[in-house]
């Protein structure tokens, strides 16, 4: 296959100018280092511009380098060719084998690609192989991938994550020198204003001058004497209108005419451009980078002051830096997308100046250091309805909150459902979060126990636990629903030890006190024990009073005497069950377009109500009962996602 | 000589017209001076006879300002066409950047043409510069004589173009080509220095 390199396709034989430097400037570097860099290299062009010399060009100089290297070139065509004829003689295998060892892979044409799926399918685990093994891959065709029918996604993405780059047709210069190589090549001479001549006509692509050339070529073969540049035109039939200053113009005409007003300033500004690009030869080297790092969407502001800038010295190195910079970036985003995929797209990681702040930003994410979870933000002391039953705790908990660390610690809070635990705990949470530089987490043991499973699940454990030793108040809702959790109780023990070497603050709160929770292992339990552990009675009638007025508020807008004695006096005492019974209520009143009443507040709790099947509880932690359809504002009390089958076998296999 | 100093930001660039007696030398450096605005152009010299020649040499420094960060010269020398100042020729042709060659585009003066670009060679050759690589351009002035009077440019091209330089119709009286082929010189001249820059 690599016979089928054209030996007269090199880059000693390829004319270099504007419209195709960057992509002969890539090509030799792919050629020069396979695989370094610019991998896959996809160069298209319209036709005849040079893609099949470029590609080829790849294939001679990398063979030229390094002789060892296998190379391979091949069409679009050969390749699914030698594709089918593989599969029908079943020899697929042998075909993949084919390309386990070469090292640079060159197809043309790749146009061809539109609507055949399966050879794209090919391709694309093909190039994945050899990019994987850091082969060098160069693909030509056409038009840029984006606009090949009904390519793969991926595959376009694949050619993107290169380099692709195109040729545009070459402008007078290129074409003059294109024509003066071929005719030196063809050991035919011709004056040089002939040459120009043609050269001034804008051939679309090399091919159509090289037909010009020829019929040149043909033409002086059987004539005596040198073709004139008018004997050109007429021969090649080329209304050709002569830039003013050619040596042939019509001068008496053109005398002054077509002159730029301002000549000198003219001068000057081809002079300017002149040396931006002759001399400044680090300028330019800026200029590519900024072209190039610009095109995948990196910020260049750095490399274009460099511009204004008038001395070279380090340039090179400036542009090294910041490619080594970009470079960085790009590890960062990759670490951050693996670590916190929604944040991998943030623009901080396509700006190398802002570099510092891309590698604080994964620190942070590798230290877990989103902000723990906070409490509910209305359950605060100024809304916890003090009462002769709850007195104690209440003081325990505002003595806590006011002596953090020193005086209650642990503090837990054990009581049966709906006594205003979660209350309790957030309040002191809160008071906790207002000090100078607390960081408190107050959340419950569901949501601990669910974080733990996906850390554990992405293996960012040490990320998670990072996290939560940190905060200088620790609280855990309904630490009971770690029984039989042995791996989330092994880290709450190590967390809890910690934070109390650290003198942090710790509260739980418990379904009862901890010696009288099953499954909760006794190194625990005896930490909680540690501290004080306060009981919370059943919510008393003014408690019940005080809630059911406020939910009403909250959530009516409305109060209503009689309907609030009525909800405080039901017999169940849980104040989970009444702020439930408000909940509807609510519903009931928008559904209805009444007004608050006893008698809806009836109908809600004895009457349809009743008939009606009650919602399936669906929480168990503190006994909120979440109706399907009202929203519970408290996030740690909704358990949103239960952990996999699998996650909890994971958990009790610890 | 240096042509780029990065140390103090400045390239300068020497640029000569070469060519016979009468063939408009002076002239396009004339007709340049003529529209360089007057705090760019330093003093044209011009030592001429008295019937108006050049005896020595005309000298044209154009400050061109700062040009991506460079403070930029150019200097366009002429020398005296006329056979016997070659001593004077040899001297201003010291350290040129560039030279353009003035031809005169009469029939008559063909002899005169082919004589002085023999000599610009051999003095080239003599200051040890290759013909071949010094950035040269070709002029073929006069083309606004009538066309009896005036060789075609492909008559010209064959018989003095035989390095295959850019090369250009001019009218130098009126400043037809002046500028097309000092921008030709400049840009050959700054190319020259990035690949002895890059070399």
């Amino acid at each position: 296959m690599t016979s089928s390199l054209n030996p007269r396709f090199t880059f000693e034989t390829f004319v270099v100018g504007p419209a195709n430097r960057l992509a002969v400037s890539a090509a030799r570097t792919a050629a020069e280092n396979p695989g370094a860099s610019y991998n896959p290299l996809f160069i298209y062009s319209a036709s005849g511009l040079g893609k099949t010399h470029l590609i080829s060009a790849v294939g001679a100089r990398a063979r030229a380098v390094a002789p060892e290297l296998r190379v391979e070139y091949l069409t679009l065509e050969e390749f699914v060719d030698a594709y089918h004829a593989a599969v029908a003689a079943g020899q697929g295998e042998a075909f993949r084998k084919r390309f386990t060892d070469v090292d640079v892979v060159l197809i043309d044409d790749v146009q061809f690609l539109a609507q055949r799926l399966e050879t794209q399918a090919e391709l694309l685990r093909l190039v994945s192989h050899l990019l994987e093994q850091e082969r060098q891959v160069v693909l030509a065709s056409d038009r840029p991938p984006r606009e090949i029918e009904q390519l793969d996604e991926r595959l376009i993405t694949q050619f993107a994550g290169g380099l692709v780059v195109d040729i545009a047709a070459p402008e007078f210069e290129s074409r003059l020198a294109i024509l003066r190589r071929k005719a030196d090549e063809r050991g035919v001479d011709f004056e040089q204003a002939v040459l120009s001549a043609v050269a001034e006509y804008e051939a679309r692509n090399v091919r159509e001058l090289l037909g010009l050339l020829n019929r040149l070529i043909a033409f002086q073969a059987v004539n005596e004497g040198a073709l004139t540049v008018d004997g050109a035109r007429t021969l090649l039939g080329l209304e050709i209108a002569l830039a003013d200053g050619a040596p042939d113009a019509p001068l008496e005409a053109a005398a002054g005419a077509a002159r730029p007003a301002d000549e000198f300033a003219d001068f000057l500004d081809s002079v300017g451009t002149a040396l931006a690009r002759q001399v400044e030869v680090w300028r330019r080297r800026i200029q590519e980078s900024v072209e190039y790092w610009d095109g995948r969407g990196y910020r260049t502001a750095r490399l274009e002051r460099l511009l204004d800038e008038e001395t070279p010295a380090g340039a090179e190195q400036a542009v090294h830096a910041y490619e080594a910079d970009v470079e960085r970036l790009q590890a960062l985003e990759a670490e951050m997308a693996e670590l916190d995929s929604a944040r991998a797209g943030d623009p901080i990681f396509r700006d190398p100046e802002r570099l510092d702040d891309a590698e604080a930003a994964v620190q942070a994410a590798r230290e877990g250091q989103g902000p723990p979870p906070g409490p509910a933000p209305n359950l605060t002391f100024a809304t916890y309805v003090e009462t002769e039953g709850n007195r104690v705790a209440l003081t325990a908990a505002r003595s806590a909150a006011a002596t953090p660390g020193t005086l209650y610690n642990p503090l837990v809070i054990a009581g049966p459902n709906g006594v205003g635990k979660t209350h309790l705990l957030s309040a002191v949470a809160h008071e906790l979060a207002g000090r100078p530089d607390a960081v408190v987490a107050c959340l419950s043991a569901q949501r601990f126990l669910d974080e733990y499973v996906d850390a554990l699940d992405r293996s960012r454990l040490e990320q998670w636990r990072t996290r939560f030793r940190r905060v200088t108040g620790f609280l855990l809702d309904d630490v009971h629903l770690l029984a039989l959790k042995p791996g989330s109780q092994q880290e709450l023990f190590h967390l809890f030890n910690a934070l109390g070497d650290q003198g942090h603050q710790m509260a739980f709160t418990a379904s009862g006190p901890p010696d009288t929770i099953e499954g909760l292992d006794e190194r625990l339990v005896t930490r909680l024990q540690g501290g004080l552990v306060v009981q919370l009675p059943a919510a008393a009638r003014e408690v019940r009073h005080a809630v059911a007025r406020r939910e009403l508020e909250q959530r009516l807008g409305a109060t209503d005497d009689a309907v609030i004695a009525y909800l405080a006096e039901q017999p169940d005492p849980s104040l989970h069950t009444l702020i439930e019974v408000v909940q509807r209520l609510a519903q009931e009143l928008e559904a209805s377009g009444e007004s608050l009443g006893l008698g809806l507040a009836r109908r809600v709790v004895e009457g349809d109500a009743a008939a009606v099947a009650r919602p399936a509880r669906r929480s168990r932690s503190s006994g909120i009962v979440l109706s399907p359809l009202a929203g519970v504002r408290s996030p740690e009390k909704v358990v949103w996602r239960w952990p996999h089958v699998g996650d909890r076998l994971i958990e009790d296999w610890r | 000589m240096s042509l780029v100093n990065f140390t103090t930001r400045e390239i300068t660039c020497k640029i000569v017209y070469y060519g016979p007696g009468r063939s408009g030398k002076t002239t396009n450096l004339q007709y340049v001076y003529g529209r360089v605005p007057e705090d760019r152009r330093g003093r044209m010299v011009s030592l001429a006879t008295q019937t108006d020649r050049t005896l020595f040499f005309d000298f044209l420094p154009l400050e061109l300002g700062s040009i991506s960060g460079f403070t930029t010269r150019f200097q366009l020398y002429t020398v005296p066409g006329q056979v016997y100042y070659n001593a004077t020729r040899k001297l201003v042709l010291q350290g040129a950047d560039g030279v353009v060659f003035v031809a005169d585009s009469q029939a008559r003066q063909l002899d005169e043409n082919l004589e002085s670009m023999q000599n610009l060679q051999a003095n080239l050759l003599e200051q040890g510069i290759d013909v071949r690589v010094v950035p040269f351009v070709l002029q073929y002035n006069k083309q606004d004589l009538p066309s009896d009077l005036i060789l075609p440019v492909a008559e010209l091209e064959e018989q003095l173009n035989f390095r295959m330089v850019p090369a250009f119709g001019a009218a130098a009286v009126s400043g037809k080509g002046v500028f097309e082929t000092l921008r030709a010189i400049s840009e050959r001249v700054l190319r020259k220095l990035s690949e002895e820059q890059s070399g």
